[in-house]
């Protein structure tokens, strides 16, 4: 048996004085500043001048919370049984949508591109999605192909329909293969509107396209459908499907990207893995009804799901609490007519058991929020139910109505008093509301740690993305449940910050 | 609700025209009729609101920081006739994107519901098809029916060839179809023969022949119609006859563009231009007269 190899420590390996060398050589190409001059600047950005400045500013973003809206098109492809997301414009976007999903779920993302350039901003890209849909569904062998575009494509106005129509009539693809597509220009919106953008053209088209819609069986009229939205938790979707189980209903997700997001290693790999079945699309249109745990990312859907389905709609925010937990089994209850089972009124005891368990080290904390604008409904009902106080709300994608709606929800509660919701604003305003008015403890994606760290705060990396944790998306945060491990995360960093800096008679064994 | 639009060379009159036929079609026909200028000038609807110039959708939108901050009534104006209006507007010359400004403005007024309750929407676009943007009006769910202003002269004969190939590219695969062709003359030589011809070999008609008459250029000059500024006039009813031919048009067809070479021909054969001998041979006469 060979020697076990040495493993260097990442931080201490720049430490060695082989690197210090290096890195002072470096300075003569840098033309640096002098460490002085850095202090300054440092201590300036930290300034109540500065922070008035970095409020005032209108040209420049800086770190936002949002990516672009095909980011969102290609999740929402990706919740369809073996559809192939297929984006039109040019190839690097579609080499980052692949690898921030990647980041966050470490898992390989399959999507094409149709690999415009030059020529093709100048002729238009028609011949680049023609064959870009022939090569693709030759190679990658679909069920359907959802095609959204990139800035590029949509900058010179080129027209989806159109194109797709003539790949068609020229026999590049057949006529069996469904292929929505949507508009997804990122100087629009965030990843957001993109998903609902794909989601709504996929529903509509498969729709629209079946004729046997009127053949549904008896149990697809007694089913749910539902829709979790861009849903970055692979956990909240087992979650809800035990809630569900429980209640002994049948059920259709409306997009379900967590068997991609959540591929086994089984020493071969294949493209595609679960997702909703193209078939159960149409039948969905005769279900009971439908629940969406997100209503801001996927308005359009719910207003065609609404209008073209004639269908009850109930949406809600991500449902993280009791209360919204509560809210959430008594609109399944309701719309399918079965009581809230017994087992889930157990566990809903067990949950604020353990809450009560916690509430003496969160009460008072004051905290920080960013991420989209459901997810921060579900947190700051949470925080108001365990006396937490939300202070800086920041919604980079938010639009008038979520302000107005988490303002509601603030002053519904004296823990809401003090907070602040910023929509529109970036993590570097994030930053100067942290520094000047310091808080606790922060929640949102990993985008947020540089800002809690020159905070000097604690982090609770909750939403989209988290590169710099792994597993965090397997486990639940919706329901009770869910409402758990959000509890734990949260007061077991509250414990941690306690522990590193208790005094040494303060360093207890119980907490 | 049908949906048009005009389309032509620059300079040929399309506002002008479009502005006269509607204005007649929303008063002497009760169609309740919107315009959407599509021309980053803004000059579409000025004849209907006999104003200098409206706030356009993307000025506004530029202002505020996104269209998703405008409101419908920001941007729609009703006018003469009852006729409302709306000025997609767009960048100065020589920078930015007019194009993705069209598609801008027009997914919003889309999205706003601006069409509930119309009979008529009418695009005014400007100069020739050059890109993608320009094409929006013409795609799936907008523009049905194109009619494309032009005179005897050979460079509005030229674009209104290119204008019908733009039509063609997406007349496959979408519902979009020519009207016709409006001569709005210029008194040149057999006019109305040859724009009949031209029509023909397009595949389509010479939906109406417009004489030219200074009336147009008076009411231009006050911000009006002419339906406004002289009703009675015998060009007023020009303008009423084009409109009721577009309410009862049901001549609308794939067109057929034609050659370079076919459409040079066609002009000699009117005596437009001359062939290269006769010209030759022009020239040579002139020389030995001087």
């Amino acid at each position: 048996m060979s020697a076990k190899p040495e493993i260097a420590d990442f931080n201490d390996l720049f430490l060695s004085d082989e690197y210090k060398e290096l890195l002072e050589r470096k300075k003569a190409f840098e033309a640096p500043c002098t460490a002085a001059e850095v202090e300054e600047a440092s201590a300036y950005s930290k300034s109540e001048a500065y922070k008035e400045k970095n409020f005032a500013r209108n040209s420049l973003v800086v770190n936002p919370a949002k990516a672009c809206q095909p980011l969102g098109s290609v999740m929402a492809a990706l919740g369809f049984e073996k559809t192939l997301p297929f984006l039109h414009g040019s190839q690097g976007c579609t080499a980052y949508f692949r690898s921030h999903l990647s980041r966050h779920f470490k898992e390989p993302v399959p999507a094409v591109s149709s690999s415009m350039t030059e020529d093709g901003a100048v002729f238009g890209g028609m011949r680049n999605l023609i064959e870009g849909l022939e090569n693709s569904v030759a190679l990658y062998k679909p069920e359907m192909v959802a095609v959204s575009t990139t800035c590029m494509a949509e900058v010179i106005g080129d027209d989806l329909n159109a194109f797709i129509e003539t790949a068609r009539q020229e026999g590049a693809v057949g006529k069996d293969v469904p292929i929505p597509y949507a508009n997804t220009p990122s100087f629009v919106g965030s990843h957001i509107t993109g998903y609902d953008a794909m989601l709504k053209s996929i529903l509509s088209y498969l729709y629209e396209r079946s004729e046997d819609v009127a053949a549904s069986s008896k149990a697809d009229f007694a089913k749910l459908n539902l829709i979790l939205g861009f849903e970055p938790y692979t956990g909240n979707f087992a979650e809800l499907k035990r809630i569900l189980s429980i209640f002994g209903s049948g059920y259709t997700f409306l997009g379900d990207q967590s068997g991609n997001f959540d591929s086994p290693a089984a020493g071969e790999y294949s493209y595609y893995y679960g997702g909703t079945k193209l078939s159960d699309v149409p039948k969905a249109a005769s279900a009971l009804g439908t629940i969406s745990l997100q209503k801001y990312a996927v308005k359009k859907t719910l207003e065609y799901i609404q209008s073209g389905w004639s269908q009850q709609v109930v949406s809600m925010p991500t449902p993280i609490g009791i209360r919204a937990t509560d809210r959430l089994l008594a609109a399944i209850s309701e719309i399918t007519g079965l009581d809230v089972p017994k087992e889930l009124t157990e566990e809903r005891g067990r949950i604020v058991d353990a809450l009560t368990d916690s509430h003496n080290y969160l009460h008072g904390k004051r905290v920080a929020l960013a991420g989209d604008p459901d997810l921060l409904l579900g947190l700051i009902g949470f925080c108001l139910e365990t006396g937490m106080e939300p202070v800086h709300i920041v919604c980079t994608n938010g639009d008038k109505e979520f302000q107005q709606e988490a303002e509601g929800l603030l002053s519904s509660s004296p823990y809401g008093e003090e907070g602040q919701v910023h929509i529109g604003r970036d993590l570097w305003h994030m930053r100067s509301l942290l520094i000047s008015d310091p808080v606790d403890l922060a929640i949102g994606s990993s985008h947020l740690k540089y800002a809690a760290k020159d905070a000097n705060i604690p982090l609770v990396r909750l939403g989209f993305p988290i590169f710099d944790r792994h597993h965090m998306h397997r486990y639940p945060i919706i329901g009770y449940q869910g409402t758990l491990n959000v509890l734990s995360l949260i007061v077991n960093t509250v414990l941690q910050q306690l522990d590193d800096q208790a005094p040494e008679y303060g360093f207890d064994l119980v907490r | 609700m049908r949906q048009i639009a005009f389309y032509g060379k620059g300079g040929i009159g399309k506002s002008t025209t479009s502005q006269n036929t509607l204005a007649q079609l929303a008063t002497k026909f009760g169609q309740k009729t919107m315009i959407v200028g599509c021309d980053p000038k803004a000059d579409s609807t000025r004849l209907i609101l006999n104003t200098k110039a409206q706030q356009t959708v993307l000025h506004l939108a530029a202002e505020r920081g996104t269209v998703e901050d405008l409101e419908l009534e920001d941007v729609v104006q009703q006018g003469f006739g009852d006729i409302s209006c709306v000025e997609c507007g767009g960048p100065e010359p020589g920078v930015g994107c007019a194009g993705r400004g069209i598609i801008t403005a027009i997914n919003f007024l889309e999205g706003q519901g601006a069409y509930d309750g119309l009979d008529f929407v009418s695009y005014d676009v400007l100069g020739d098809v050059v890109c993608g943007g320009f094409a929006m009006p013409i795609r799936e769910n907008k523009a049905q029916e194109i009619y494309i202003v032009c005179s005897g002269e050979m460079m509005a004969m030229y674009a209104a060839n290119n204008i019908a190939r733009g039509i063609l590219k997406y007349a496959n695969s979408g519902g979009v179809r020519l009207g016709g062709l409006i001569c709005n003359s210029r008194n040149t030589d057999r006019e109305d023969e040859l724009i009949t011809e031209l029509a023909r070999r397009l595949n389509t008609q010479m939906i109406h022949f417009l004489p030219r008459n200074n009336v147009v250029q008076h009411a231009e000059l006050r911000r009006m119609t002419v339906a406004q500024y002289s009703p009675e006039h015998a060009q007023a009813k020009e303008y009423e006859l084009l409109a009721n031919k577009i309410l009862h048009n049901d001549m609308l067809t794939i067109p057929t563009p034609i050659s370079m070479e076919e459409l040079e021909d066609l002009l000699i054969n009117f005596g437009v231009i001359e062939d290269e001998e006769a010209h030759i041979k022009a020239i040579q006469g002139q020389q030995k007269a001087v």
